[in-house]
């Protein structure tokens, strides 16, 4: 037996979220008694594929077939199953990313596995058993969820784990999965990436602001600060509904859900719906003048305060910082 | 064309979290249930919407018990034709997804369209293992979907920005944000829901694969410390030397 991850590529590229769903899988192997090999789907080089084994994989089944280029869930799971088939994976780990989280479901009812999805944290292994937990009502519990069928799917939420680089290399071995044309039936058009800003969803600081900002033209500022912790900036719904700020911006319940190491929320009054798409944030900071604004009490640090007088001021102590 | 939507019960989100038997089962005191936000915002009204384009039907499923057909009617109201209720309590995610492809395989069905994840369980299981039951193309988090003919253009969000694919019919697609303009039920919707058909179908799924073992609330609530307006610069020390995060 051993544990399996996916490796996900883009553009020839391992994803960051997949190389912490390889030290997952490492780490998992490690508890069980056994060793951890990945899959890749799509053109990488040999280079690329052996740097996983800095993350504790021992061995790389790679199928380099142009088909896999774009992502496409069913094709994927047909492959990634097969792989956890072959090669005697009683455990398949993938990231809990945005692919992740449509293929992860896939290959769990191909190989009629127990899937545990968003894992936060390492398993717990009894026997046959697997413990898992993961953060459920929107961050405000957190459940244990247990399988025990012969094997099991975990999908790892991304940033849990802070993989540790080993010095490893892996071996690649070449992978030839009984995938068909027809399988395939996904086709690429176009692709829009956000450019010149850092992503929402993957930024590690994010500013973040609301109606306390009183109209969209007083948030230079704001991009100010952003720009210069080099943090992804957010808004609360209020103000993308009005359309003061791109709807791409609103994190909360019907929004986004980001948990950045830092979340630094300005002029937003902290209503649950919005707390719900931000309080997996390792550390949140409030400004806001009304002291019995809700927000205060998901907070780390705050300042009760005027954020025209507060966020400047914040530039110019960061600036310093930076500078010293 | 004939769109399935999935709709699922989750406590609303501002209910209060809790639980009981040794922390083993969700407290459901004091808990007002709604229809999951983005079944209904999203899923359940792009259905409405292309089927008001391009002519067609849109049923809605939901796995559950009688008590459920508060949020079923509320669907019928909003704009599906008509309903099923697959009678069951499941215990996990396969055995609603199994309960709902073994139904839509019967139904003809060009499209389903699913949430993003319920609110409760925050796992995005259902439209993916539907969609392997079935063998369909899927895609997930999408924010626009269009169709012509057997072919439906989606934009989807990637990690740092969005991509459009075309995938070919039948498929399952997950909503995210915007894929659609939230409806209010009207006095119209109201009246006529009542009268749609519902209808209730007897569960065949197979075992549950997982199981909660236990929750865990978090152990204490925050506590917030303060730092003066007129002194930012003991937050930056703060952040960069008790918290670690610059």
């Amino acid at each position: 037996m051993s544990v399996l991850a996916f490796a996900e590529v883009a553009e020839g590229k391992i994803k960051k979220a997949s190389f912490e769903a390889a030290y997952y899988a490492a780490k998992t192997a490690e508890l069980a008694g056994t060793e951890a090999v990945a899959v890749v789907l799509g053109a990488a080089s040999n280079e690329e594929l052996a740097s996983l084994g800095a993350y504790g994989i021992t061995k790389v089944y790679h199928a380099n077939d142009a088909r896999f280029a774009n992502f496409d869930s069913k094709a994927y799971a047909k492959a990634v199953s097969e792989a956890a088939n072959s090669f005697g994976a009683s455990i398949v780990v993938l990231s809990f990313n945005p692919s992740g989280k449509l293929l992860a479901p896939r290959v769990a009812v191909r190989l009629k596995a127990g899937y545990i999805a968003g894992a936060g944290e390492l398993p717990i292994i009894e026997g046959t058993k697997l413990t898992a937990g993961k953060n459920v009502y929107s961050g405000k519990a957190k459940a244990y969820l247990e399988t025990s069928t012969d094997k099991k799917v975990l999908a790892v939420s991304p940033n849990s784990l802070s993989p540790v680089k080993g010095s490893g290399t892996a071996s690649v071995e070449a992978f030839s999965p009984a995938v068909s044309d027809a399988d395939f039936g996904t086709v690429v058009k176009s692709v829009d990436k956000l450019t010149g800003s850092v992503p929402l969803t993957e930024a590690d600081l994010v500013v973040s602001a609301g109606r306390g900002l009183k109209g969209p033209e007083n948030w230079g500022m704001i991009e100010e600060l952003a720009k210069e912790m080099g943090a992804a900036t957010a808004c609360s719904r209020a103000v993308s509904d009005v359309d003061w700020r791109p709807h791409h911006e609103h994190v909360g319940q019907t929004g986004f859900t980001v948990k950045p190491n830092l979340y630094i929320a300005v002029g937003i009054s902290g209503a649950i719906q919005h707390l719900a798409g931000v309080n997996q944030s390792k550390v949140i900071v409030v400004i806001n003048t009304d002291p019995e604004a809700p927000f205060f009490k998901a907070a780390d640090y705050g300042i009760v305060g005027d954020a025209f007088e507060v966020v400047p001021k914040l530039i110019e102590e960061y600036k310093k910082f930076k500078a010293a | 064309m004939k769109i399935l939507v999935p709709i699922s019960k989750v406590p609303d989100t501002t209910s209060k979290i809790a639980f009981t038997d040794n922390n083993s089962k969700f407290s459901t005191d004091n808990v007002q249930f709604i229809m999951n936000p983005t079944d209904e915002w999203y899923a359940l009204t792009k259905a409405i919407e292309l089927k008001e384009q391009q002519g067609g039907e849109v049923v809605v499923i939901n796995v559950g018990l009688a008590e459920n057909e508060q949020i079923i009617r509320k669907a019928l109201a909003i704009g599906a034709d008509s309903a099923v209720r697959v009678d069951f309590d499941a215990a996990d995610a396969y055995q609603v997804a199994e309960e709902i492809a073994s139904y839509a395989k019967t139904g003809g069905f060009d499209l389903i369209i699913t949430g993003k994840e319920t609110i409760d369980f925050n796992s995005f299981q259902v439209g993916g293992m539907v969609a392997e039951f079935l063998d369909w193309n899927a895609v997930s988090l999408a924010s626009v979907l269009t169709v012509e003919g057997n072919k439906a253009n989606v934009t989807r969000d990637i990690e740092g920005g969005t991509e459009t694919v075309e995938i070919t019919l039948p498929a399952v697609v997950g909503a995210t944000k915007d894929l659609a303009q939230a409806r209010i039920p009207n006095m119209k919707g109201i009246m006529s829901a009542r009268t749609k058909p519902l209808t209730v179908v007897v569960p065949t799924s197979s075992g549950a694969l997982t199981k909660v073992a236990s929750f865990e609330l978090p152990s204490k609530a925050k506590e917030c410390k303060y730092v003066q307006a007129d002194n930012v610069g003991e937050l930056v020390r703060l952040l960069h030397e008790e918290a670690k995060v610059i």
